[in-house]
This record gives structure tokens, C-alpha cells and sequence, in this order.
């Protein structure tokens, strides 16, 4: 299978891939391309220019002084095999080792993926549970947006056709955070059937006083699961609130289902998930 | 909407240490540079939607799947296919394994396995079942099974890393 034919740039600076954007409305970023060649193979996109981002300055890299700042072009690889990034934060090497297969995680990267915002990924639910931002420029400069803002609708977010996301900010965690991520993946592609990522503060009360729990594989968008947060802010972090917590998971959540996985048992994956993913959650506290 | 045209772009890479030049259309995807323009066809395509890893080839040390980069963007990179593997007429120790171990039938799926099982040793020399099992889940095979193909895996750790091979 051929993609149908495209011009092809490959600019060295940001400012310039933003040219070259501005100037075609039809092209479109090419990072890992291991969402979108699969999608040009086949048709489903079909933009006239592709401008790669392999050779701009700067887009690679994590850096773990406080918070966590990730280039956008920093591949699933480089953060499944980064030794800071497995001492400050190892969820996020976890998550990556465990997206796709080892050579989807040598092409994809990060930044790829938020922006794709494909109903089923990972990364999406995991930056969206831990409160992250990217940093997108375009011919209009630069903001922050954060997770809370960008994700829109299936493979759809609040990006503009012309901006470029930069890099990705993932908040230095407060104190008693416990965080995990559970995913049931399809056994063909590794996609997520459901996914439910978590991210729990314990107060000085003993209390939870924060928690951020995101869903994915099962609603258009990563999603945040509004009523399990609620059961658990300002309980203690035991059994019965997590309980509570899983079974109020799936209230409010517009769940698919599909010839693979009814709504129904995408709901019950959601409650399972949840509790699996808050008692992981309690243990790393 | 910009009209695109078939502007041929000169690319450049080394494929198992020689070095070519040619010039493609950017649509060209990496295994067919490989199988029709340097006529390399012992990187296969099964299913062509990147899943199978018939393709599996390196493309800068990383294990990739060529029918999902287009050639362009391995320009000015390093290739490494399945015939790159030998040295001298010698089998590479995970080629041997296969061999020893009985991890092919057909043979379809074995260039892309081999180059995957290339790759998960150099990163982790002494994997366990599990990691073996996890760092195959992007290929596919369609006749053994699969535990033929785990013991050629560990079969070929043992010779990497000096020791004996395990009977079995
Ligand atoms: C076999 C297979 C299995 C997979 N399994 C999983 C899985 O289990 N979990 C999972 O989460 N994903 C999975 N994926 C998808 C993979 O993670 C993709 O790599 C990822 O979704 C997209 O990242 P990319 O770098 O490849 O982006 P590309 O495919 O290059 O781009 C995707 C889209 O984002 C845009 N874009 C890319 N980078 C930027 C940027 N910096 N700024 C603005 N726009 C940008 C592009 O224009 C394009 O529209 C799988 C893919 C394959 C082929
Ligand atoms: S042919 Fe490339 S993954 Fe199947
Ligand atoms: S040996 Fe036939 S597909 Fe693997």
C-alpha cells in the first residue's frame, strides 16, 4: 500500500516548519508517523505536504528538575529507556514499554501522540490524570495548554492547524502522590480497550486531598472520571473508598462499544481497572 | 488545496554498510527501497499495516517496522537488514539459534524475529521468558506457536553471553 502523493520537508527550526504550515493549509506534521503513514496508507489522510520534524533543534530531550519537561519528538523508547526519567518518575517510563510493541516505541513519540488524540492511546489518559500541559507554538507565538484543555473530541484537540506542539510539562507531583496507570490492551494492536490512569494526593489530615483519574480506549477523548475523583477527595485512601471510588467510575462517561468490546463490558473494565489502578496508587504512596 | 507533485528527493543511507544513493518520491516506504531498489528481499511484508513484523529491519540501532518509515526519513541513517546480520559466511548467534532451536516453519515471519530478537538482546543480554515474550508482541507468526522461537531466544543469549547452549 502507497500513501497518494505529497511534497516533503524537512525544515531545522521550529519558525520554519511553521512556515511551511502557514503556507499549505493541507500539510500536515509528520513526527513518528506511526499513527498518521498507517492513516495515509490507507487513505484516511491525505494531506499534500508532509513537513518532518526529525531534524529541528531541540524537540528531543527530558529533563527532571522538578517538574518534568519532555521535547514533543522524544520517543517512547528514549523515555522506556531513560535512567532519570525511571528514577523521577517511573510511571511514565512503565507506560511507554508497554505502547504498541518495541518498534512502535522506537518511531512514536509523545508529542505525536497528544496531538492525535487517537480515542485509544495511552499517553492521552496518563498526561491527563497528571495534570500535564504542552507547549505549542504557531504564527500567532506561544501558550501553554493543558491536558484539561486539549483534548476536544476523537482525534481532535484545541491545537490550531498552524501550531506545533513543542513540548510536554508534566508537574512535579506534591508530596504522598501515588500515581499508576492500568491498561487492558488489544491483543492485536496493544491499543487500549480501556485505560484508567490515576493520580492521588494524601493530605496531612490523612485524607485524599487531590485525585485526578483519566480514562481512555472507552469515550471519543481521554476523560476525566469526575465522580470516582469525588468519592475519594476527602476520605482516607482504604478499601471502601476505593471501592466507591471504582464502582462511581463509569457515571457520566460516554462509553463505546464495538465488535471487540461491548459498552457494557468496557463499563465493567472501567470500575475493574480503576480499583486495580488505586490500590497501586495506595501502595506507592 | 496545494497540488502536490512527484518531486523525486535525493536520499542518501548506509544499508548494511554500503552506502547508496537514489532519488525517490517521498511517498517511497523504507521496505520496498530496500526490497525493489537495492533488491534486499530478505525483509518481507506480511500484513503491511504495522502489525505483523515481517519488515522489522534497523534503522539507527532501533528496531523498526520498514513498511511504516518512508525512505526519506532514514536519509543520512544507518540501515541493518536480515542479510547484514552475518559475518563472514558465519551465522549471527541469533540466526544460529533459530536454526538450533527449530524457531521457524515457514520462515516467513523469521527475518523480522530475528531482527527484533537482535534488538531486545543488545538492550537486555539475559532476558526472562516474560521479557522475551513482551519484546515479541510486534511479531507475528502464523506456524510455531511461538515456543520454539522463545527457546531460540534464549538459546542465543547463552551463546552471546559466553556461556553454553541449553539442550532441549
Ligand atoms: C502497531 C501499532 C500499535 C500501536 N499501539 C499503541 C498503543 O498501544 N498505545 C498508544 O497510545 N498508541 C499506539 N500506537 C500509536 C503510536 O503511539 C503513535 O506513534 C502515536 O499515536 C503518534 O505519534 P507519532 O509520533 O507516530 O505521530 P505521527 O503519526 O507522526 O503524527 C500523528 C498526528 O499528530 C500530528 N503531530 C505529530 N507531532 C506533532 C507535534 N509535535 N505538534 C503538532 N502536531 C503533531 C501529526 O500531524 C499527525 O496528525 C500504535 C501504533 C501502531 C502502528
Ligand atoms: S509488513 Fe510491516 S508490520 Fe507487517
Ligand atoms: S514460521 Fe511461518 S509465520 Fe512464523
Amino acid at each position: 500500500m502507497f500513501p497518494s502523493q505529497f511534497d516533503y520537508h524537512r525544515p531545522s527550526s521550529v519558525a520554519e516548519a511553521i512556515q511551511f504550515l502557514q503556507n499549505d493549509p493541507d500539510a500536515k506534521i509528520l513526527a513518528g508517523g506511526h499513527s498518521l503513514i498507517p492513516a495515509m496508507k490507507l487513505r484516511l489522510a491525505v494531506p499534500s505536504a508532509l513537513v518532518d520534524l526529525s531534524q529541528v533543534d531541540g524537540l528531543r530531550g527530558i529533563a527532571v528538575n522538578g517538574d518534568i519537561r519532555i521535547g514533543a519528538m522524544t520517543t517512547y523508547a528514549q523515555l522506556r529507556d531513560s535512567d532519570a526519567l525511571k528514577a523521577a518518575m517511573p510511571l511514565l517510563s512503565e507506560v511507554a514499554n508497554n505502547v504498541g510493541d518495541p518498534q512502535v516505541q522506537s518511531r512514536g513519540t509523545l508529542g505525536g501522540s497528544l496531538a492525535h488524540a487517537d480515542p485509544a492511546a495511552d499517553f492521552t489518559a496518563v498526561v491527563l490524570a497528571l495534570g500535564g500541559s504542552v507547549k505549542a507554538v504557531g504564527t500567532g507565538g506561544e501558550r501553554e495548554i493543558s491536558a484539561d484543555d486539549l483534548f476536544v473530541d476523537l482525534f481532535t484537540t484545541s491545537l490550531n492547524p498552524d501550531e506545533v506542539i513543542t513540548e510536554v510539562t508534566i508537574p512535579n507531583p506534591a508530596a504522598r502522590t501515588g500515581m499508576a496507570y492500568q491498561k487492558r490492551g488489544h491483543p492485536a494492536s496493544g491499543y487500549a480497550v480501556v485505560g484508567v490512569a490515576v493520580s492521588v494526593t494524601v493530605g496531612d489530615d490523612g485524607n485524599v486531598s487531590d485525585a485526578r483519574i483519566a480514562v481512555t480506549g472507552c469515550t471519543p477523548k481521554a476523560t476525566r472520571a469526575t465522580a470516582a475523583e469525588q468519592a475519594l477527595v476527602g476520605k482516607p485512601l482504604n478499601e471502601a473508598s476505593i471501592d466507591a471510588a471504582a464502582k462511581a467510575a463509569p457515571e457520566g462517561l460516554d462509553i463505546n462499544g464495538d465488535h471487540y468490546a461491548s459498552a457494557e463490558y468496557r463499563a465493567h473494565l472501567v470500575e475493574v481497572d480503576t480499583r486495580r489502578a488505586l490500590e497501586a496508587a495506595a501502595k506507592a504512596l | 488545496m496545494a497540488e502536490a507533485v512527484a518531486t523525486r528527493i535525493p536520499v542518501k543511507m548506509t544499508v548494511n554498510g554500503t552506502e547508496y544513493a537514489a532519488e525517490v518520491e517521498p511517498r517511497l516506504l523504507l521496505v520496498h527501497f530496500l526490497r525493489d531498489n537495492l533488491g534486499l528481499t530478505g525483509t518481507h511484508i506480511g500484513c503491511d499495516t504495522s502489525q505483523c513484523g515481517a519488515c522489522v529491519v534497523y534503522l539507527n540501532g532501533e528496531s523498526i517496522k520498514s513498511c511504516t518509515v518512508l525512505a526519506v526519513q532514514a536519509d543520512g541513517g544507518e540501515v541493518m537488514t536480515i542479510e547484514g546480520l552475518a559475518k563472514d559466511g558465519e551465522y549471527d548467534p541469533v540466526q544460529q539459534g533459530f536454526w538450533e532451536m527449530h524457531g521457524l516453519q515457514c520462515g516467513y515471519c523469521t527475518p523480522g524475529m530475528i531482527m527484533s530478537t537482535h534488538s531486545l538482546l543488545k538492550r537486555n543480554p539475559n532476558p526472562s521468558e516474560t521479557e522475551i515474550r513482551h519484546a515479541l508482541e510486534g511479531n507475528l507468526c502464523r506456524c510455531t506457536g511461538y515456543q520454539n522461537i522463545v527457546k531460540a531466544v534464549q538459546y542465543a543469549a547463552e551463546q552471546m553471553s559466553g556461556g553454553s547452549a541449553p539442550t532441549s
